[in-house]
């Protein structure tokens, strides 16, 4: 800074800040500073600040309500959604609850006609069984008859019919 | 002090920094002479200017860079107003900014080095805190008439020691404008010549590591300083401001 002129001065005057001979100089720059500064920040920079801090809030505020809208209308999709999942779910598990009931109907009434039928032929293959045993009964008492008429006869002596018969019949029955 | 100091070639003027000198030669100084107290407060209110007016030009909702420093200073302002001197102090709010920024810019082109700090001279501090301690007094006088004065009736103390209260308070209001022009003055001048004084003993070769460091740290201190003694003039204007507002304890 400032070396040899000022140096005898600050010597003999001491701290310059008590130098009171500037003191209206420095209090009326200030004064002036002052009021300057104040009617800037006043007439132009607050109200511009201030502004837009409201600008920018109501903005913010604007959004956040845009947001929360849409938040609700995402909501109400959700549940829509949710409830045509759940309708189709419950259709479906109708459709199939249906068929399923339809194809035990089927199934029984296969059943029922397989099983008549069966019934019918064992009944049919019972009558021919029996059928076949009488006839074969018959056969061999035709035979057994014969062969003791032929038996008897190949002895030598002669029989009547009726007691061969009576003979084999007790014999069959035996 | 800065006769011994010349001793072994040092020269040490700390104090020559704080001089009020005529910018454009002559030695007297009237009130109106412009000094390098008028350069230093006209570059304050540029510097105010360049953030405010031309910084928040664009008035963004996004705010560049500037424009959103200059919303940090109206906010941090603005909040402490509210919050310390309560919302019907607001409408002092642009006084109390002024102040702020006036202080705070003052205190920072005052760490220019070779600048003039023009707030650690007591005239100028003096100003501010009279003026703050006058409004205060009238706006306290205006709003609650002579219930003002029960600031001074402490009546949550005893009966019998609040005469003795009342003669501390008084006292303590009316030093309020000396601590509060003092502080700031006292904090900038101390730092100042403490940089200065430093700075003088680079001259000597062996200390002159050791006071480069100096400075740099107390140039590191300073800078708080500077922004703290101006959000402590603010703030105790603003709990003044509370005492006009509402004196009631």
């Amino acid at each position: 800074m400032a070396t040899e002129p000022t140096g005898a001065e600050d010597a003999g005057v001491g701290l310059p800040q008590l130098d009171f001979s500037t003191f209206p100089n420095q209090i009326f720059w200030l004064l002036v500073t002052l009021v300057v500064i104040y009617l800037i920040l006043s007439r132009v920079a607050l109200p511009r600040i201030a502004s837009v801090l409201a600008e920018r809030q109501d903005t913010i505020t604007n959004d956040i309500a845009a947001a929360e809208e849409l938040k609700l209308k995402a909501e109400e999709a959700e549940a829509a959604y949710d409830k045509a999942l759940a309708d189709a779910r419950a259709e479906a598990q109708r459709i199939i609850g249906e068929a399923k009931a339809e194809m035990q109907a089927d199934l029984d009434l296969a059943s029922q006609k397989a099983d008549a039928e069966i019934a019918a032929q064992l009944a049919e293959s019972e009558g021919k069984i029996a059928e076949i045993r009488d006839g074969a009964i018959a056969a061999i008492r035709d035979v057994s008859k014969d062969t003791a008429g032929e038996i008897v006869q190949a002895l030598g002596a002669s029989a009547d019919a009726k007691a061969i018969e009576a003979a084999v019949a007790a014999r069959i029955k035996g | 002090m800065a006769d011994e100091a010349k001793e072994g070639g040092l020269s040490f003027h700390p104090m020559d920094q704080f001089i009020v000198e005529p910018l454009f030669g002559g030695d007297v100084i009237h009130w109106y002479t412009p000094t390098n107290v008028t350069l230093w407060m006209a570059l304050t209110v540029l510097a105010i200017v360049a953030l405010f007016v031309l910084g928040t030009r664009g008035r963004a909702i996004v705010p560049s860079r500037i424009q959103s420093v200059a919303e940090l200073f109206y906010g941090l302002v603005h909040k402490m107003v509210e919050d310390v001197a309560g919302k019907d102090a607001l409408k002092f709010f642009p006084y109390i900014f002024t102040l702020f920024l006036f202080i705070f810019f003052a205190n920072f082109l005052g760490l220019i080095p070779t600048s003039f700090s023009t707030t650690s001279h007591i005239a100028v501090t003096a100003v501010m805190a009279i003026g703050v301690f006058l409004t205060v007094t009238i706006v306290g006088f205006v709003k609650n008439g002579a219930g003002f004065l029960s600031l001074f009736w402490v009546s949550s103390a005893p009966m019998a020691i609040r005469p003795v209260l009342a003669v501390i308070e008084l006292i303590s209001y009316f030093v309020r404008p000396l601590s509060h022009s003092v502080r700031l003055a006292g904090a900038m001048m101390a730092g100042h010549a403490v940089l200065k004084v430093f700075a003088g003993f680079a001259a000597i070769a062996v200390l002159s590591p050791l006071a480069i460091f100096g400075v740099v740290a107390i140039y590191g201190l300073e800078v708080l300083v500077a922004a703290i003694q101006a959000y402590v003039f603010t703030i105790l204007t603003c709990v003044y401001l509370k005492d006009a507002l509402h004196p009631h304890h």
